[in-house]
């Protein structure tokens, strides 16, 4: 039996569902040596802001139980830089360029958009509303309904190709974030981003963590990033969503497409495994054949919430 | 030389004073590796997602008679090298290699002094066996806190024109820090090249005083690593660009220009709370 592992993301076709997650892929040419980028159903990039960041002391990251913290302080060459080097490279590699963006204000996001709006190399734009790893609790914009949709708006003014917006879990009322952000534009959803966490040095009586406090990734959180998937799939549907959050495995790729994903993104997954988005992809592949699935579409409509 | 992942069997396992030492069969990885660069190692059965642990590259065997091998060490010191302490003869372990920039050798035959802290020290017996290969003296200057956390001062004795030796606790040779005998070494030694591996605080004291001496100084650095690979940039140091000084540092990842760096580019005031961090766990 053939497997259709191509998918329709807000209008692109993707060749796999499986993403390579933004801020653990790098900007694709470190992952060059260990896979072909053309193989991926896209590159998330990591983050790139107007001007370059230096991001944060070290440490930078801890192993905790299932997963990892990070704080790593959206380090990124700025966008000029971005557009100069890391772009060329990624569209001579045949890659499908998700540009993940962050600003510290909605007019940020505009002139981020509207600098990508002439880059052919760029098919979608993520919008990093969601990093826990910021100065100000402020510019985590989508704690706040309101301030992640004036986000939304000042890019979809400016943008060229469609915008997925990637929230947090952090929130009492994650619908109500995804509502906000899709009423005002967003073509999707990206869910979800690390979680804030902490870790303690008992033996020094000190963070572990330079920056105090950072995100959660791994299979730790994975739970949560179904949950959420299942939430907003549910509340919203029709609207894209790009399940992440602890994807290591096919099972756990199809776990989030059952529960209504349109595609997914291979996280932490990468920093054990580099190939573990093709992988995972490959896997994907056997696993529809096995329960006689012929494409990935299919799959939300074979759950059942009722057990 | 991009590095490659291998399903390694663990020919042998020795204690070495405090530490480990495993010797992987790596055919792949010891073809290609140099001093100074360093494997990710992940091993067990554990289904709680454990991270990879990045190890210098202690000494390599390539391929002849037998399969290539790699030889690392380590301290245990958490739940990552507890595992790897714990293999047998013939378990498997899953490594990525080689990784990293290497030592960069001097061009012509010269006088090396060769630094280490702990086991620190293990990643420089590779390189005396590479300088050594090219017609370098090379003398060497070990330390660590206690004689016990001394690594193989034998073969550094055997490896070395002379060996000096400090301990904290003065437990073997003289007390003190690495640091000590060398400015009287680097003079009297004629040293054209130190290199230099072990803790940070000991790299930023070495560097200083090669520099102080005019002698330039390579340093393989130790930081927090999730990838290895350079996608996770945890494991960055502040690199200045000596031609422009009044520049702020640039975040370097280690796995990627390093671990190996000039120790004078290094921004060794603005490492603060890194330069306190251990290895990982």
């Amino acid at each position: 039996m053939t497997v259709d592992l191509t998918v329709d993301l807000c209008g692109v076709r993707l060749r796999t569902p499986v993403l390579a997650a933004s801020g653990c892929f790098g900007f694709g040419r470190e992952m060059a040596g260990w896979l072909d980028l053309d193989e991926l159903g896209a590159v998330v990039t990591k983050s790139v802001s107007l001007e370059p960041r230096r991001g944060r002391p070290t440490p930078r990251m801890a192993e905790t139980p299932s997963g990892m913290l990070n704080a790593i302080g959206l380090q990124n060459p700025g966008v000029e830089a971005f557009c100069a080097t890391d772009l060329p490279f990624l569209a001579d590699a045949g890659a499908t360029v998700v540009a993940s963006l962050v600003g510290r204000s909605a007019e940020d996001f505009g002139r981020l958009a509207a600098r990508l709006a002439g880059e052919p190399a760029v098919q979608l734009l993520e919008l990093n509303l969601s990093c826990p790893n910021v100065e100000h609790r402020g510019e985590v914009f989508a704690t706040d309904p309101g301030t992640a949709a004036e986000v939304v708006r000042r890019v979809k003014a400016a943008a060229r190709q469609p915008v997925l917006a990637k929230l947090t879990a952090d929130v009492t009322d994650l619908v109500a974030v995804a509502r906000a952000v899709v009423d005002a534009g967003a073509d999707g959803l990206t869910l979800i981003n690390t979680l804030l966490g902490m870790a303690v040095d008992v033996h020094h009586g000190r963070p572990k963590l330079a920056a105090v406090t950072g995100g959660l990734s791994g299979p730790a959180i994975r739970p949560v990033a179904v949950r959420c998937v299942w939430q907003v799939a549910t509340a919203l549907p029709g609207v894209p969503i790009v399940g992440t959050g602890g994807v290591a495995t096919a099972e756990d790729a199809a776990e989030l497409l059952l529960v209504g994903a349109t595609a997914v993104a291979v996280g932490t997954a990468s920093f054990v495994n580099p190939r573990a988005v093709v992988e995972v992809a490959a896997g994907l592949e056997r696993y529809l054949a096995a329960h006689g699935v012929r494409s990935v579409a299919e799959l939300p409509a074979l759950f059942k919430a009722e057990r | 030389m991009t590095p490659v992942r291998e399903a390694c069997e663990v020919l042998g396992r020795r204690r070495v004073g405090a530490y480990h030492a495993l010797t992987l069969v790596a055919p792949r990885i010891a073809e290609a590796a140099s001093p100074g660069q360093f494997v990710e190692l992940l091993a067990g059965e554990d289904r709680s997602f454990p991270l990879r642990r990045p190890f210098s590259i202690h000494r390599v065997e390539r391929a002849g008679a037998a399969l290539g091998t790699v030889e690392v060490v380590f301290d245990v010191v958490g739940p990552g090298t507890r595992t790897l302490a714990g293999l047998r003869l013939h378990d498997l372990v899953d490594a990525l290699g080689p990784l990293g920039r290497p030592f960069t050798p001097p061009a012509e035959p010269a006088r090396c002094l060769l630094v280490g802290g702990g086991y620190g020290t293990a990643a420089l017996f590779f390189l005396a066996d590479e300088l050594r290969a090219r017609r370098c003296r090379v003398d060497f200057v070990v330390g660590a806190a206690t004689a016990e956390r001394l690594f193989d001062a034998m073969e550094a004795r055997r490896l070395g024109h002379t060996l000096t030796v400090t301990t904290d606790d003065g437990s073997a040779g003289q007390r003190g820090l690495v640091t000590d005998p060398l400015p009287a070494l680097l003079g009297r030694l004629r040293v054209g090249h130190v290199f230099a591996c072990g803790p940070m605080p000991m790299l930023a004291a070495v560097s200083r005083v090669a520099g102080q001496h005019g002698v330039p100084c390579q340093v393989a650095v130790e930081e927090l690593m999730a990838c290895g690979t350079g996608i996770c940039f945890s494991c960055v140091v502040p690199v200045g660009d000596p031609a422009r000084p009044g520049e702020p540092a640039r975040m370097a990842r280690s796995c990627l220009e390093g671990p190996v760096f000039d120790g004078a580019a290094i921004a060794w005031g603005e490492l603060g709370h890194a330069a306190a961090s251990g290895p990982a766990p």
